[in-house]
């Protein structure tokens, strides 16, 4: 259900001011959210200046300069630094992306660092992703077959592979349904566009012997129908796929069946 | 404290098996209200400044009174349905039930009220 203010234990405050490196000139802010389970405490926004002459393009780079040379107890996921994995999702200047392929020019003043909007927080830039993954798992992301034949590779034509273009690229960083405000309000029950673009990439895979199956899985007012159409996922995908596309195709098939 | 999995929370209840219907439902009247409101619009402007006799003899018109029936039960219809997502999105629980209902509840003395204002007109 929607929510329109924060719990009083989430309510940000203003945190520590860290001092400006010495001598340089070309000074940047990173204002970052900090939030540690351990000390009780509320969420807070820490303030770090890095010199930009020294150190890289990214805003991830940033993040690990800061932790590096700063602040070792700053918290965030990272692994690839290209955009492969998903690990380093995170809110930058309003927008849900991957912090190893953002560019800090491409912010303008402050940077400002969130973890991904309305879920729940681990620890500093890290949410807890457990029911997210668990929704993906709900749609059978794999190839589901009832016969047995052949028994070596199945074939695909060109054109069938072509059609996963657009779905398979996505690496699970969750910047689109966190970025959905259907997903904010009814996370328990509505998928969400990753767990929906992932369904849809096995749905339409001209191997997969479970269309019907999967169809009958989604076909519900809360799991499927919550998507309004908003593109908020399509805004934000770091990997620029377009997941309220892939829930529209769902639903024209899910049209084909009763019309 | 409950000792769910985390796949028991993500599945839930299943599929309601439902929801496609609805769908069409919302596709089907918005189409059609799309075609019928301009063309109501259109014949309601025109009576409006033509004097109470006039705009009765308009709402008498076969094709007008259909209309008008048609626009009303369609657009109830439509907001009832549209309501409905709204309501299931922004509340939750008893709360959530008992708002449907009323929701249904008053399109449809909508639609009774209006439709015997145009039978009273038309008839």
């Amino acid at each position: 259900m929607v929510q329109l203010t924060l719990p009083k234990n989430s309510k940000i405050r203003t945190g520590k001011t860290w001092p400006k490196p010495e001598g340089a000139t070309n000074v940047r802010a990173f204002k970052i959210y900090r939030w540690n389970p351990d000390d009780g405490e509320n969420p807070r926004v820490d303030t770090y200046f890095l010199d930009m002459d020294k150190c890289g393009p990214m805003v991830l780079d940033a993040l690990i300069k800061i932790k590096n040379e700063i602040d070792p107890t700053l918290t965030f996921r990272r692994s690839c630094r290209e955009g492969i994995c998903g690990s380093c999702a995170m809110n930058i200047d309003g927008i849900n992306t991957l912090a190893c392929i953002y560019g800090l020019d491409e912010v303008k003043g402050d940077v400002k660092i969130y973890p991904l909007p309305h879920m729940p927080v681990v620890k500093d830039l890290i949410p807890d992703l457990t029911h997210f993954y668990a929704q993906h798992a709900s749609i059978m992301p794999w190839l589901e077959t009832k016969t047995n034949r052949p028994q070596k590779e199945w074939r695909q034509s060109i054109e069938d592979r072509k059609k996963l273009d657009g779905l398979y690229e996505c690496v699970m960083c969750a910047s689109c349904s966190t970025a959905c405000p259907s997903y904010w309000w009814n996370s328990d029950r509505y998928l969400g566009p990753a767990a929906l673009l992932h369904a849809y990439r096995w749905i339409i895979d001209s191997r997969d012997e479970a269309t019907g199956e999967r169809l009958d899985n989604l076909e519900d007012p809360f799991k499927l129908y919550r998507c309004h159409t908003i593109m908020n996922c399509a805004k934000t995908c770091p990997k620029g796929l377009n997941p309220a596309k892939a829930i529209a195709e769902i639903k024209r098939m899910m049209l084909n069946r009763h019309v | 404290m409950r000792y769910l999995t985390d796949r028991k929370r993500a599945v839930g209840k299943g599929s309601a098996h439902s929801g496609a219907e609805h769908h069409w439902h919302m596709i089907v009247s918005a189409v059609a209200l799309a075609f019928m409101v301009p063309t109501f619009l259109f014949i309601f402007g025109n009576a409006l400044g033509s004097g109470y006799e006039a705009a009765l003899a308009t709402f008498q018109k076969p094709f007008v009174a259909i209309l008008t029936g048609l626009v009303l039960v369609v657009g109830l219809q439509h907001f009832q349905k549209g309501a409905r997502i709204m309501l299931e999105d922004y509340t939750s629980g008893s709360a959530r039930k008992l708002l449907i209902m009323l929701v249904i509840g008053l399109c449809w003395a909508l639609t009774a009220a209006g439709l015997f204002a145009l039978a009273k007109i038309a008839l």
